[in-house]
């Protein structure tokens, strides 16, 4: 019965790029409705509007954040389900105090590793997770980390080649 | 001559303007852009290939929370889109499932959705056609009343009086007597692929007056919701702001109806109305590629010289098409281009059929053309044992060489010798160890079969149209460029930058551009047909050239020197040879005041580029599927700008339904209901990190008749050779003439007798 209570709770709490939210549950354009998804909360509620919504069904990859660490496609993730939780967007990733660049957004931006662009956050969240776990990955560590990522550019090579940069320079 | 080394960002990786954007999620797409009281549109849509609407009832729909307004064909302004104008924004006849019957705008898209469901539509269904052979036949269902035998017409002067819509040179019944092998058939390319870039287009749209519209978008040419829709929307005053575009491929170079949606929402409800199309939309309801069929007969000599091309060319445009007159013009010149040959006689129609709009797509017109007639010339090719890389080198158009092109006139290649590129292709890839011969395969290893293939395309749109541009030196030795340039991911943008930060040689950082509006700079036709090169490079490098002169001459007193005498580097100004005693800027424009150059590029169709694609494809025989092992892609582009964005134009020949039209990407459009089958991202199958092949690229750098730099554009081609090429690699690897893209599993089974017909 404890639980009950705490299903009833009518505010959320999570923290998105180390800043704690607290939203009332409702559909107001300031609250969070029980069926908004984390995509449309981070865009629209907290205009971080970094992320991106490629198909809304699951399946290109750009609108990819780090959940406690670990990437998930926001387009499939109630922000319901997110309380308590640790978010990463994309606007997170440069250091907050120096502005400094993530190692991996500055080998993008060196290498052009990119065209429209429209994928990029997704690929660079996807990659910060994978450095994350694997700090040397392979090229192939690489490629089945981004699978799931949709570039209709085709700036695959550049992208995994960007990478590869990184993985080089740790080796030396 | 200056080379690359001479060059201080010419040639070199530098990083795009627009790069900490785009990795800090700070670059705003259309989506991401919220204007105050902005309402949102939203499009009900037709569940039937062919009805009429019978009644429709909008009552619950307007009463729903949050709705500001809803239109019907009752209530909707007359504008009207295709080519000749026939397309009713919204309209009693619906011609495809998907085709828009209501718009509802609301204060959320939540809203404007649920509202949807409270439209109450009665439909009387109609006979639908999808065939184009069909369409035409006398009994065939007709879309519109004004085009008996759903032939739409080709007579409009898209490019002018003479507008291309069918090659007639020599006596094609003689070339063909005088032919040692006559190859004659169907070549079929119409599995209306989508060029699918990431983001779904969208478009913002605000009445400022009763005749001022300004519409924001993702586009890939900042000027054409201006220019092109005009005359579609009775000549209203449009201002059209691009923002950051997530990919076009041709198909967002304007996108006609969400913006007619949100104008007409706007003016309904006196707010501003974004429409951004959903995914399933984006599949549905938007761009897909023209279908294409040519039959007809091929004739060639021994010696590898094409005497004939005789045939008729019948092209798809789905339910409507704006573009399709132009896209069959540049394709019939991009096909001469291919093959020189002295007897032509091709004729074409323009069919509409019940199933979603064909619109622009990268390779425009040729990339369908050829794909659907390679396969029919290859089999003289076959008959004759003739190499393909050898003929393609044979006959491209060279320089001096002739070719009708899209206007109808007759251009004269000054183009350069690209044989040396593709010779160096063909040795990078290693075409002479791997080719055995037609149907026959480079290797066998149990059922795995290895098989190469080889295609040329070329396109002489690298100048077309109109470019101008402003580019203003500020005092404090800044420069702005005002060109009307969109940025959808050529990195074009940052590419003028360079050359204008070269001709006036400042930082490159010191050099920047005002946003793609359309109020606030000069015309430009747009990022299409590899134009960015040169003809828009050519237009901002006058302009700052311009600009340079008039500083010189402004600083001929304050120098005490000739103009002629002056130079200028990061920001001073010098007489010649003498760097250490020059002043500033400021000094001669004014503090408060600028310099301004003006810059214009006359259309120039005599520059025709040129690009070869070899591929080599694996087939597995016990279950039919096909991988692409390796692509080089062979070109010469003058002067490489930005090797990064080069780099990136040619890989893109595997999206935007390019080389993988041949081997998975295909609209599955279901004939029995007139539904697309595949409207989502994961049955529209796509090539992932996991599948990429071996890719290579070898560019040649001569130096070719532009600009200073000396450079040309090769975006617009890198798809087109693609298809045909793999069909080829694929009929090699098999043994058998293989028929049909996409060469999907059951095609390739069926070829070989493994499964049943």
């Amino acid at each position: 019965m404890k639980n009950r209570k705490n299903q009833e709770r009518d505010t959320i709490r999570l923290t998105v790029n180390d800043v704690l939210q607290e939203f009332e549950i409702g559909d107001q354009r300031y609250q969070v409705a029980a069926c908004d998804t984390l995509a449309k909360t981070l865009r629209e509620t907290l205009g971080l509007s970094g992320t991106k919504v490629g198909c809304n069904q699951g399946a290109c990859g750009s609108c990819t954040v780090l959940l406690d660490g670990i990437p998930i496609l926001s387009c499939m993730t109630l922000t319901v389900e997110c309380d308590g939780k640790q978010i990463t967007t994309i606007e997170g990733l440069a250091d907050p105090a120096t502005g400094e660049l993530d190692e991996i957004q500055q080998t993008f931006i060196d290498g052009t590793a990119f065209q429209c662009g429209f994928c990029t956050p997704g690929i660079i969240m996807a990659s910060r997770a994978l450095l994350n776990r694997n700090s040397l990955p392979t090229e192939t560590d690489i490629k089945d980390a981004l699978s799931g990522h949709f570039c209709r550019c085709i700036s695959h090579y550049q992208v995994v080649e960007a990478l590869q940069t990184i993985t080089e320079k740790k080796k030396k | 001559m200056k080379f690359a080394k001479d060059y201080r960002f010419i040639g070199k990786a530098t990083p795009r303007k627009d790069a900490v954007d785009i990795v800090t999620g700070k670059a705003e797409y259309i989506d991401d852009l919220e204007l105050p009281r902005m309402l949102h549109g939203k499009v009900l849509r037709s569940p039937y290939p062919h009805a009429l609407i019978k009644n429709i009832n909008t009552t619950g729909a307007e009463k729903f929370r949050g709705v500001k307004a809803v239109l019907t064909h009752k209530n909707v302004p007359q504008w009207r889109t295709g080519t000749p104008r026939h397309v009713r924004i919204l309209d009693k006849k619906l011609r495809f499932v998907g085709d828009a019957v209501a718009l509802v705008a609301a204060e959320t898209a939540q809203m404007a959705k649920a509202a949807l469901d409270l439209i109450e539509v009665t439909y009387e269904q109609l006979p639908a056609v999808y065939d184009v052979a069909e369409a035409i036949k006398s009994d065939a269902p007709q879309l519109y009343d004004e085009f008996p035998g759903n032939l739409i017409p080709l007579d409009i002067p898209v490019f002018g009086p003479q507008t291309l819509s069918s090659v007639k040179l020599g006596d094609v019944e003689k070339g063909l007597g005088a032919s040692d092998y006559i190859a004659e058939g169907t070549g079929s390319y119409e599995n209306i692929p989508n060029p699918l870039p990431l983001e779904p287009p969208g478009v913002i749209a605000e009445w400022s007056g009763p005749n001022s519209l300004t519409v924001w978008s993702a586009t890939q040419s900042a000027s054409w919701h201006r220019f092109i829709m005009l005359s579609k929307m009775g000549f209203p005053d449009i201002r059209t702001i691009s923002t950051q575009c997530g990919g076009s491929f041709g198909s967002k170079n304007y996108s006609a109806q969400p913006m007619l949606y949100a104008a007409a929402l706007a003016k309904a409800t006196g707010r501003p109305v974004k429409v951004c199309f959903s995914k399933e939309e984006h599949f549905g309801a938007f761009a897909l590629r023209l279908g294409s069929r040519f039959c007809g007969k091929v004739g060639i000599k021994k010696d590898g010289t094409v005497m004939a091309v005789q045939g008729e060319w019948l092209v798809d445009t789905g339910a409507f098409s704006d573009m399709a007159q132009a896209q069959v013009a540049v394709g019939l010149g991009e096909l001469q281009l291919m093959l020189r040959c002295a007897n032509w006689d091709i004729k074409s129609k323009l069919v509409c059929t019940n199933r979603n709009a064909s619109g622009i797509v990268r390779g425009f017109g040729g990339q369908e053309l050829e794909s659907a007639l390679l396969p029919i010339l290859t089999q003289a090719l076959e008959q004759g044992n003739i190499d393909p890389v050898a003929f393609f080198k044979q006959n491209y158009v060279k320089p001096g060489e002739g070719y009708y092109w899209r206007d109808g006139n007759r251009w004269v290649s000054r183009s350069k010798d690209y044989s040396k590129a593709f010779e160096r292709g063909a040795q990078t890839f290693g075409w002479n160890d791997k080719w055995k011969g037609w149907l026959k395969p480079t290797s066998v290893k149990e059922a795995k079969r290895v098989g190469v293939g080889v295609s040329v395309h070329g396109n002489a749109d690298v100048g077309e149209d109109v470019s101008e541009a402003y580019v203003r030196l500020n005092p404090d030795a800044t420069v702005t460029i005002h060109a009307c340039v969109a940025e959808p991911g050529m990195g074009q943008r940052s590419s003028l930058c360079k050359m204008v930060a070269e001709t006036l040689k400042l930082p490159l950082e010191r050099v920047n551009m005002t946003p793609p509006d359309s109020l606030i700079n000069p015309f430009d036709f747009g990022l299409v047909g590899s134009r960015g090169t040169y003809a828009v490079g050519s237009a901002v490098i006058s302009a700052a050239e311009d600009a340079k002169e008039k500083l010189f001459k402004m600083a001929e007193d304050v120098l005490e020197a000739a103009p002629h005498d002056l130079d200028s580097k990061d920001g001073m100004v010098f007489v010649k040879g003498t760097p250490d005693k020059g002043v500033p800027w400021r000094s001669v424009i004014g503090l408060m005041q600028t310099c301004t150059g003006f810059g214009r590029f006359e259309p120039d169709y005599s520059l025709p580029n040129f690009i070869a694609m070899f591929v080599e494809i694996e087939v597995d025989t016990e279950t039919g599927k096909l991988d692409l092992l390796r692509v080089v892609t062979a070109t010469d582009v003058g002067q490489i700008i930005d090797p990064p964005s080069l780099a990136g134009q040619l890989h893109g020949a595997i999206g935007s339904a390019g080389i993988d039209t041949a081997i998975f990407e295909e609209s599955v459009l279901d004939t029995s209901n007139g539904h697309i089958m595949n409207l989502n991202m994961m049955d529209y199958k796509w090539r992932s990190f996991t599948e990429l092949p071996r890719f290579e690229n070898e560019i040649l750098e001569t130096p070719i008749q532009t600009h200073r730099f000396k450079a040309i554009g090769v975006g617009e081609v890198s798809t087109s050779p693609g298809p045909s090429a793999v069909l080829m690699a694929a009929s090699n690897a098999v043994g058998i003439r293989l028929e049909g893209y996409p060469l999907t599993p059951d095609k390739i089974l069926r070829a070989l007798g493994k499964i049943n017909p």
